[in-house]
């Protein structure tokens, strides 16, 4: 039986004793087969972004990757592979984990698979704030800063907008939409009245792209994961348990209000931290999620982490492309998501059509 | 089926993302008990919403509102009279769009254009310039609006718009493409490479949405123009970011304009439209059944796929014809269907009327404010539709009880 199947029942249950504060009692089942499929995913975003490294102008054997990387190289290597490439890898990996975890909670939240931060505004404000920055001559350290800042500040809008004695989900996408395109509206707007050369390098950014990332961007992406996605994982059961609707979520003992907008701030938070990185990266977020749940069934924390890790392996297998396969002209990294990732989501949605019958 | 199987089905959910738009429970081996949900499938939020309304047997579904409420507009006499005055505030809204612009003209100016033209600088400005615009923006704004009632109407949705097959994209990478190898630089070019890329967007889309046993389902419709869209709009951003001369070139246009058109453009999509809104309004009963969900309409004796077929190509004409014309617009097949189901309820063959008289309504008020804010140059129309419609959609979505999905 392949991975491809329906999910077999094997799990193994992990439980931490209660101990003498019964609140901290940590439970969580693990689904083999989803635990499988992680480590696959893993191994194989791994073994591309060494070989990502290993390619470009200056060729580095795969072994001297690893060396350097890990700090116990040789020394000849280490400005290509820890100033110019490593940060790169490493800030495709946050991106595309951050991007993809983003949109699953979304998806989950709003229970409709067309939902991605790009729909509902988030993108929308990063990208009118980093672009404002972008063709008014601002420094391009502020972007980043203004990327985040938008993004933050859109969905806050959003929230206090679908705000009426509670949150409701269709609410909060019909909103979004339309935050989005006021926002959108307004980038278009900046992007016809401003002069050719700076609109270029905006447009440049409008499309995502991963050239010249450095440790900052690094370190920042890192800070955003270590804190959103514990927080995301922990957030998991009210999750599934508002999957259900709100009224058997609280007959289930789940507060819906607080679930909501925890999940609602950690999405957007996620994706937020990810457009500040690399710009808004289209499509990861949107379909990297639903591959994920074909592969490996409805929303886990389990499955939310396979959906990060193919998001990351999504982005760098992207970024290889982008950088290598046309050279010597590197395209950016936001152009080839979709290319890479629309083939496969089609044929997976043409097998589990079929096996529909 | 095995527990967590039936698990989710009876909590209206599936274990895989069910690319058809129909309930399969009943279909699957031993019939999975649905327990109290009705339509035991995972769809879009708002899709088994609407279901719901239907299978209680509540009045026909739109924005789902509690049984008892009523609209502003009831009966023949009430909804014949609103559209009398819509038709009445479009005329209105015409002349203006002929009175305004960078050279204020009055009433007697414009209408003497027509009727004693006498070559002088008004008379030009009005007959070349602003009149094609107005007529534009009357066949464009209509257009939009009604393939939007018929796309949400059709894929029970309402979040659905045109765009979703992907036309916009579509029509956009033919334009990049057409400005980049062959150097296109007239509006009236552009329109034939605009409508040839919508077409084959669309019916990529919807070969891509029609595979499998259940045919061309509403979400599986959807996600195929997300896939398309994305890609298409990657393919774009190629070319935009490395061609600095086609950038220039396009951003006009991709913000949608109307703006720069001769009337040669609109004799070349007028056929399309003109076509379609008849099509369109014809249907109108069909959509009524066909947005009862598709077990009610199979029941009352419709061909579902059929009608879908009919209405896709509809939407196709139409949608497609406006992107060629005047760019992508976007917020007219989004907002006025939404703003006309609360004037009237959910009666499509009124929807679809008054769409045709309020979406140009919209657009030309659009046009005529872009062209006031910024005189002497002008906003184009794409962008202050979407600064204008989003806030009163948003207004409108606060204002109406949604359902808890």
């Amino acid at each position: 039986m392949s991975l491809l199947t329906t999910p077999r029942r094997t799990a193994l249950r992990v439980q931490v004793p209660a101990g003498r504060a019964r609140r901290l009692h940590v439970s969580t089942r693990v689904d083999l087969r989803v635990a499988a499929l992680v480590s696959v995913v893993v191994v194989l975003a791994l073994v591309i972004a060494t070989w990502t490294m290993t390619l470009g102008e200056f060729p580095v054997p795969f072994a001297d990757v690893l060396t350097t990387s890990l700090g116990r190289g040789d020394g000849t290597y280490d400005f290509v592979v820890r100033t110019l490439r490593l940060p790169r890898t490493l800030a495709a990996i946050g991106v595309g984990v951050a991007l993809a975890t983003s949109g699953a909670i979304f998806q989950a939240l709003v229970r409709n698979p067309l939902v991605a931060p790009d729909i509902i505004g988030v993108n929308a404000g990063a990208s009118l704030a980093a672009v404002f920055v972008i063709v008014s001559g601002g420094t391009s350290a502020l972007i980043p800063v203004a990327a985040l800042f938008g993004a933050l500040g859109t969905t806050a809008g959003v929230y206090g907008l679908t705000w009426r004695k509670g949150i409701s989900g269709n609410r909060l996408v019909l909103v979004g939409i339309g935050v989005n395109a006021v926002l959108a509206a307004l980038t278009t707007l900046l992007i016809v009245r401003y002069p050719i050369e700076q609109v270029s390098s905006a447009v440049l950014w409008l499309t995502g792209t991963l050239y010249a990332r450095s440790w900052e961007h690094v370190a920042g992406i890192a800070i955003g994961l270590a804190v959103l996605v514990p927080a995301a994982l922990a957030l998991m059961p009210q999750l599934r348990a508002l999957q259900l609707g709100d009224d058997i979520a609280r007959a289930l003992g789940s507060r819906a209000e607080p679930a909501r907008t925890g999940l609602l701030v950690a999405g957007a938070a996620l994706a937020g931290s990810a457009v500040a990185v690399a710009g808004p990266v289209g499509f990861v977020a949107l379909m990297t999620p639903h591959i994920a749940r074909m592969l490996a069934g409805p929303l886990t924390g389990g499955v939310l982490m396979l959906a990060g890790a193919l998001g990351a392996l999504l982005v760098l297998a992207s970024d290889l492309i982008a950088q290598h396969a046309f050279s010597p002209i590197s395209l950016p990294v936001g152009v080839v998501t979709a290319a890479v990732g629309a083939p496969y989501f089609l044929y997976l949605l043409y097998r589990s059509n079929r096996r529909l019958v | 089926m095995n527990t967590r199987g039936r698990l989710h089905a009876a909590a209206g959910l599936r274990p895989a993302l069910p690319l058809d738009g129909g309930c399969t429970c009943s279909r699957s081996a031993g019939g999975v008990g649905r327990g109290s949900t009705t339509g035991a499938t995972w769809r879009p939020a708002l899709m088994s919403g609407i279901q719901a309304t239907a299978h209680r047997g509540a009045s026909a579904p739109g924005l789902d509102r509690a049984p008892g409420t009523t609209t502003p507009l009831r009966g023949l006499t009430g909804r014949s009279l609103g559209l009398l005055g819509a038709t009445i505030g479009l005329g209105i809204v015409v002349l203006a769009s002929l009175r305004v612009g960078s050279v204020p003209l009055d009433t007697g100016t414009a209408i003497a254009a027509f009727t004693a033209f006498d070559g002088s600088n008004e008379h030009l400005i009005v007959r070349s310039l602003r009149l094609p615009r107005t007529l534009i923006g009357l066949g464009v704004g209509a257009a939009l609006a009604v393939a939007g009632g018929v796309m949400q109407a059709v894929t029970r949705n309402a979040l659905a718009s045109p765009t979703i097959l992907g036309i916009n994209a579509g029509a956009s990478f033919a334009i990049v493409t057409a400005v980049f190898v062959l150097g296109v630089v007239t509006p009236s070019m552009y329109v034939w490479f605009a409508f040839a890329g919508a077409l084959a967007t669309a019916v990529v889309v919807y070969l891509l949405g029609a595979v499998g046993p259940d045919g061309p389902s509403p979400v599986k419709l959807a996600l195929a123009g997300a896939v398309v869209t994305a890609l298409l709009g990657s393919w774009i951003s190629a070319i935009l970011v490395f061609n600095q001369r086609t950038l220039d070139e396009v951003r006009f246009w991709l913000a949608g304009s109307l703006a720069g058109r001769d009337l040669g453009v609109f004799w070349q999509v007028s056929p399309f439209l003109i076509a379609g809104l008849i099509a369109s309004l014809a249907l109108g009963r069909q959509l009524n059944t066909i947005s009862l969900g598709e077990d009610v309409a199979a029941a009352l004796g419709q061909r579902a796929a059929l009608v879908r077929g009919v209405c896709a190509v509809v939407v196709v004409g139409l949608a497609g014809a406006s992107v060629a014309a005047a760019g992508p617009i976007g917020f007219i097949g989004l907002a006025v269907p939404h703003v006309v189901r609360t004037l009237v309820g959910a009666d499509y063959r009124w929807i679809l009327a008054y769409s045709a008289v309020l979406g140009p309504v919209m657009l030309l008020a659009s046009d005529i404010l872009g062209r006031i804010v910024a005189r002497p140059s002008e906003i184009q129309v794409g962008i202050v539709t979407a600064i204008v419609g989003a806030p009163f959609l948003i207004h409108l979505v606060r204002r109406r009880k949604l359902s808890a999905v």
